[in-house]
């Protein structure tokens, strides 16, 4: 019975009369995992397809080096033009994120913030840009790659600064009474090991995850309803809608991207020190 | 009854959709963890609103790591998938 109605629903429900007040009564296409994400490939070399995220990731990847660049290529003593905004790029993640978190002798872990924030923010942008309008970190892949290359590092300079034993040792806490250290040893040392690189991930990907879907919500609802009735009415509120929640994924975009970079710089400098 | 829905071709399911109760569900945890966040936040800056900077960018860090656990609520459904659900 479920299976007619889909297949009837499918068969007569065309792009002209799928409109929410047209007598056809077809359902609202509702965006999820399978419809809104997954992308014909441009090209593809036995089984490696070339997608839209990927050609997104190829894009913001010379975006960032190009702007740096630009900016860096000469530098004078009085900075003009992209020098300026480079320098200010760079000395907002130095004073806000690096300092706080690592002190100065974290210096040396300034290009990977640096590159870490813009490029997680300008894959972010591409969601509100006009024509790629995808937002590359809502793929998996792309906050899990970054997540291994910090996961890796955290691990390697806290093992290499407090020695195997060590690093393991500092990550439970002391002066705390026994009963008590036997639930939080194992906890601190899942944190360390399984959720801090996993929570990590999930969260860059979950927030553009979210954020396209409402987006795409509200798009589809605009269309849906558009018809010569009161269905404008609610189009236009709809649409209306659009336009807030951009501005609002305009500050959730650039606010994932300062806590990826703020929380990578915490873990660095949790790994540098040796011990509490 | 089911017969009368086909007929007009509404989509209608009598089936609850776990996915979206997992969601709204997971969603009360930190609705009230960021009503604190920020609820103490403002209380603090306005006992001292000279450490508005500090307070604000720690607010946020505290809004950020709170705010994944429900994202992580929206996410849910997609990964544990039931046969044709999500």
């Amino acid at each position: 019975m479920a299976l007619d109605t889909v297949a009837l629903t499918a068969a007569r429900c065309t792009e002209e009369n799928s409109h929410a007040f047209s007598s056809m009564h077809c359902g609202y296409p509702a965006p999820g995992y399978p419809d809104s994400f997954i992308f014909t490939p441009f090209f593809r070399i036995g089984s490696f397809y070339f997608t839209k995220p990927m050609l997104l990731a190829l894009i913001c990847m010379a975006a960032v080096i190009g702007f740096f660049w630009a900016g860096f290529a000469r530098p004078k003593l009085v900075p003009r033009g992209a020098q300026n905004v480079a320098e200010l790029g760079i000395t907002f993640v130095r004073d806000q994120i690096l300092r706080p978190m690592m002190g100065r002798r974290g210096d040396g872990y300034l290009p990977f913030l640096v590159a870490l924030f813009f490029f997680v923010w300008t894959m972010n942008l591409m969601e509100i840009i006009p024509v790629a309008q995808f937002p590359a970190m809502s793929f998996i892949a792309f906050p899990v790659a970054l997540m291994l290359m910090v996961y890796v590092t955290y691990t390697y300079l806290g093992i290499k600064h407090q020695g195997l034993g060590g690093y393991f040792a500092n990550m439970i806490p002391k002066g705390v009474p026994i009963g008590i250290l036997l639930i939080l040893a194992p906890v601190e040392i899942l944190q360390y090991i399984i959720v801090r690189p996993f929570t990590l991930a999930i969260r860059l990907f979950a927030n553009m995850f979210a954020g396209h879907i409402l987006l795409l919500v509200f798009t589809l609802a605009t269309w849906y309803m558009f018809s010569a009735s009161i269905g404008l009415l609610f189009s236009a509120t709809s649409f209306i809608l659009v336009i807030v929640l951009t501005a609002f994924e305009m500050l959730i975009q650039a606010l994932q991207a300062y806590i990826f970079t703020i929380l990578t710089a915490q873990y660095i400098g949790g790994s540098l020190e040796a011990g509490h | 009854m089911l017969h009368l829905l086909a007929a007009t071709g509404s989509p209608q399911s009598l089936i609850i959709n776990f996915g979206a109760l997992a969601y709204g569900l997971a969603a009360i945890g930190p609705g009230i963890g960021i009503g604190l966040i920020f609820g103490h936040g403002v209380e603090a800056m306005a006992r001292q609103p000279e450490a508005r900077g500090l307070i604000q960018s720690n607010m946020y860090i505290g809004f950020a790591l709170t705010e994944a656990l429900a994202l992580i609520g929206i996410v849910v459904p997609y990964i544990f998938k039931a046969t044709g659900s999500a």
